[in-house]
């Protein structure tokens, strides 16, 4: 340990933890080893589930907080939590009303901890901030080129996309959506919110009679690995605030406890989830086609496991694309691994094309919610509500979530701000607010497509969703009087291992997929390695007991960072380790686990990943567009049962043919991406040359 | 309650003036990437964080101010635009006031130590601390030689790779325990110094939520380096920045009759 360069401070950091738990060694000053007594088989060390007050070792530590006065608190610096604050803020400026506004994020700096690259429709920011042009959001790349496919181990079947298809993306924009989130963080700061990166949000605090929410603690620092006082320990602080609103995104561990609490689930379905996985490559030069929007179902999953990819072709300078892959959580086989099925679904022929030649420069995961209206909860509860993701509002063949956490977030601000204002301790006004509002027609008019999945028990899979969504909800458009349940949580729906076949993955070439530690890798997380581990368990002993011998410990194969590892220890049996420092915050484990033994609580705060979304400062980000031609043509429209040929201003930039109403118009109504189209000519009856496209 | 420290106090207190150097770098578990003109590394977007030898030198201002062997810390960083989070980390650790040197980003890339040693020297001439503690490297570039550079610019004793910082025996100076390639060895130094932190002089405390909002109040000044009169022309020119060459695949043997013919076919053994 003498020599300190960074190489050495990440070899050091990542190697102890591994060796404090498995072998009890810790390093002195010196560099000597020394043996410690064999660790108890205590997996467990964290103090949410080992009461401080009755442990010797805290006997004479102060556990007093210091506390703070605000308004609101707003936990969650994402979408959902941030649009919350700056509606709330620019409420207070029309109605002259003054509020501290605080917004805790755990990530070291918003838009951290955001999984960059996403298709966002502009809705719920148009109706935030309608200036947001000129405000410089980050919305750089408009969808250009929309395709559906169907792959098949071999081949790749187009679909048909036709307008009004919950896929079909023309109006929305590609972006990055860290970077969206820290330009909304810093919107929020002009507006004079308070925004604190890098603190967890990890208590709830209740009045005295315990009725209701009172505010949230802050996490405690300095606690040692086996759950003792370190000397930097200090208490984190209180927050008390007249409502609380919780911005946590998919499965939140606060919302997870209030949900529980105050049963905001009773009458309604449980929530169901799928994994998403997102990689960020840079592509050739070549296979680049800017603001092209993929998306696909099939290969390699098997049609009884819910999934789909997309490739979002950005447009911000760099060729850059993101992948991604969804798997359902609700699939069945404990051998099957999300994160290789996304792997090999790299080698399909049709993806490689695209990706050969490039590069993968980022790697993240995230659970994301897919139950609808069936499965949003009660939104509020006495001194606050929940919003986004948290409640779920993800649209899920559209696989959009973020207009809908915007809109409920300035929602959730209106009624919050309203009962403030009376004196009400619930904003009740909320709930009601969101099933007038536009996302509540649009969530109610897909419920029915996820679960249609499941149709005849499942045996169609995901044959039988598109039949669903393409016989009946092409017409029906949600109106069909029926609602299809989900059919129970996710993680009850894993079968012992027992009755299911090992699967077989194939190794990773290091070119187009990569192997689970050298992902993780890229995702930059990182934690405190002396620090109890933030994923508790209930009961240490049920991991060897029933995961692993019923299901064959499926947390080794759902975890996204390799964070569950059975060990094989010096008598033969196993025992799980679990490598906290590697946890990129996704929250499957907390999901997926058949016993629901995990419980994930929020580590110190500033830790976790670095996904770089954050807002680029350079000048090479905005390059003017290349204009190659400009001119008017005459195109043949339809509108209103008329058809006819209108003069239109057309500019060519980039491949893209855009189509502009008039000469002055600002903004194209109509966006071609050229090599994805063919020209033919037709002479028609008068003998003026028509192309169509 | 927040309690806030009363200025008057501070300055009827006695001890030493500790001026501490941080350096905002990318943080220590990001994956680095090149970028792909070979230039340097992908520095935009990255989470960056303070050097961790400059938390801990960070540490040891604010714990000698807690013993009183120091009155005032004062943190300085002489970077980017942003290098004033670092230095409001810095304050939320304890010190007392910082002092941002701000580089224009056209000459950020070219900034080298002996810049940062000169722009130091010139601030110590007009800030006169008793100690200076910077970190012993920066984990971007590894050079260590800002603390040595610095140390001979204003012709004061230095005390790199310091594990311990304690008063000498007669309290007239500072005992520097230093970590070499030997082992240890322990050398006295007259105040003013310039003293370089190591990994072991001590585990950084944690910058919690009250002491950052206590940090916002705390004065941070700005200076550049024209009004400093330093001029920064690089004095070396990076060619090209690389990844290390990917390891090849290494050969196992059976036994030790194996071993020596592969040596022999390499021609190491003969």
């Amino acid at each position: 340990m003498l020599s300190s360069s960074r190489a050495a401070l990440v070899a050091a950091a990542a190697k102890l933890p591994r060796l404090v738990t498995r072998y009890g060694y810790c390093t002195t000053a010196a560099g000597e080893r020394q043996q410690q007594k064999p660790l108890s088989p205590k997996i467990t060390t964290h103090p949410t589930r080992n009461d401080r007050a009755k442990d010797p070792r805290w006997k004479d530590i102060d556990m007093t907080r210091a506390a703070d006065e605000a308004d609101v608190v707003i936990v969650g610096g994402g979408p959902a939590g941030l649009s919350a604050a700056c509606r709330l803020a620019q409420l207070n400026a029309e109605k002259g009303t003054e509020m501290r506004i605080v917004v805790l994020e755990k990530a070291s700096s918003v838009g951290a901890h955001i999984m960059s690259g996403a298709c966002l429709d502009p809705k719920g920011l148009v109706e935030l901030f309608p200036d947001w042009q000129e405000r410089g959001a980050p919305l750089h790349t408009p969808v250009t080129g929309d395709k559906f496919y169907m792959l098949t181990e071999k081949r790749a079947i187009p679909l048909p996309l036709l307008p009004g298809m919950p896929m079909h993306n023309h109006g929305n924009y590609i972006v990055r959506l860290g970077n969206v989130v820290a330009w909304l963080g810093e919107q929020a700061e002009s507006l004079g919110v308070e925004v604190y990166p890098g603190v967890a949000a990890a208590e709830v605090l209740y009045t005295e009679d315990g009725s209701a929410v009172k505010g949230v603690a802050t996490n405690d620092v300095g606690i040692a690995k086996d759950g003792s006082p370190k000397d930097s320990f200090e208490r984190g602080m209180e927050f008390h605030c007249k409502q609380l609103i919780i911005a946590e995104g998919t499965h939140g561990h606060l919302a997870k406890h209030l949900i529980n609490r105050y049963d905001l689930r009773a009458g309604r379905e449980p929530q169901t989830y799928g994994i998403g996985f997102k990689e960020l490559w840079e592509l050739s030069e070549d296979r680049w086609r800017p603001g092209y929007v993929e998306h696909g179902v099939g290969w390699p999953l098997d049609s009884g496991t819910y999934g789909g990819y997309f490739i979002y072709h950005l447009n911000e300078g760099s060729p850059l694309a993101a992948v991604g892959f969804v798997v359902g959580l609700d699939y069945s086989n404990p051998y099957l691994s999300p994160f290789h099925e996304f792997q090999q679904f790299k080698h399909h022929p049709h993806v490689a094309a695209a990706l050969t030649g490039g590069k993968r420069i980022g790697y993240g995961a995230r659970a994301l919610n897919e139950g609808g209206v069936q499965s949003l909860p009660k939104l509020t509860f006495p001194g606050g509500c929940l919003v986004g993701c948290t409640a779920g509002m993800i649209n899920v063949p559209k696989v959009k979530g973020t207009h809908n956490a915007m809109k409920s977030g300035s929602l959730a601000a209106e009624a919050v701000h309203e009962a403030i204002g009376s004196g009400e301790i619930e904003p009740a006004t909320y709930e009601e607010a969101l099933r007038n509002s536009w996302v509540y027609k649009e969530l109610h008019s897909v419920r029915n497509i996820r679960p249609s999945f499941h149709l005849l028990n499942g045996r169609l899979g995901m044959f039988g969703g598109m039949a669903y969504t393409g016989a009946v909800w092409y017409f029906t458009r949600g109106r069909e009087p029926w609602t299809f349940s989900h059919g129970g949580t996710d993680h009850e729906k894993l079968l012992p291992a027992k009755d299911c076949k090992p699967k077989d993955y194939p190794k990773p070439d290091n070119v187009l997929s990569f192997d689970l530690l050298s992902s993780v890798a890229l995702t930059s997380t990182n934690h405190d390695h002396d620090q109890p581990p933030h994923l508790t368990l209930y009961d240490d002993s049920v991991p060897g007991q029933v995961n692993l011998s019923v299901y064959d410990g499926p947390e080794q194969r759902f975890c996204p960072a390799g964070v569950y590892e059975y060990v094989e220890l010096d008598d033969g049996s196993k025992r799980l380790q679990i490598n906290a420092q590697n946890c990129i915050h996704c929250k499957t484990c907390d999901i997926k686990d058949p016993t629901q033994n995990i419980n994930w609580v929020t580590p110190q705060g500033g830790e976790g990943p670095a996904y770089n979304g954050i807002l680029i400062m350079t000048t090479e980000l905005q390059k003017s567009p290349q204009v190659d031609m400009k001119g008017f043509l005459l195109r043949y429209e339809t509108f209103k049962g008329r058809s006819g040929w209108k003069k239109r201003w057309a500019v060519l930039c980039d491949f893209c043919l855009y189509l502009y109403k008039e000469q002055t118009s600002k903004e194209c109504f109509y966006a071609l991406l050229l090599p994805n189209s063919r020209v033919t000519q037709s002479h028609d009856s008068s003998g003026q040359y028509r192309s169509s496209i | 309650y927040i309690h806030i420290i009363n200025k008057a106090d501070m300055a009827a207190s006695k001890g030493l003036k500790i001026l501490v150097g941080c350096k905002r770098v990318i943080d220590y578990a990001v994956k680095v990437r090149v970028k792909p003109d070979r230039s340097g590394v992908v520095t935009e977007g990255v989470k960056h964080s303070m050097n961790p030898f400059d938390e801990i030198a960070v540490e040891e201002a604010v714990r000698m101010k807690e013993k009183k062997l120091a009155g005032e810390a004062v943190a300085i960083s002489v970077g980017p635009p942003q290098s004033q989070e670092t230095l409001r980390t810095a304050l939320a650790m304890g010190i007392d006031r910082a002092i941002h040197v701000e580089i224009p980003l056209a000459q950020l890339e070219k900034l080298q130590p002996i810049h940062v040693s000169k722009l130091l020297a010139k601030v110590c001439e007009s800030e006169k601390p008793d100690l200076v503690i910077l970190g012993k490297q920066a984990i971007d570039d590894d050079c260590n030689q800002t603390g040595q550079m610095l140390a001979a610019l204003l012709d004061w004793p230095q005390a790199t790779f310091a594990s311990k910082i304690e008063p000498s025996q007669d309290s007239k100076q500072l005992r520097v325990t230093r970590e070499v390639d030997g082992g240890l060895e322990t050398i006295d130094v007259s105040v003013p110094a310039v003293v370089t932190s190591d990994l072991r002089l001590n585990e950084p405390r944690y910058a919690t939520l009250p002491n950052i909002m206590k940090a916002k109040k705390k004065p941070l000044a700005k200076m550049s380096p024209d009004q400093l009169g330093v001029d920064l022309q690089p004095r070396q020119e990076v060619i090209s920045v690389e990844d290390p060459p990917v390891r090849k695949a290494g050969a196992k043997v059976e036994s030790v009759e194996d071993l020596v013919g592969k040596l022999r076919e390499k021609g190491l053994v003969k």
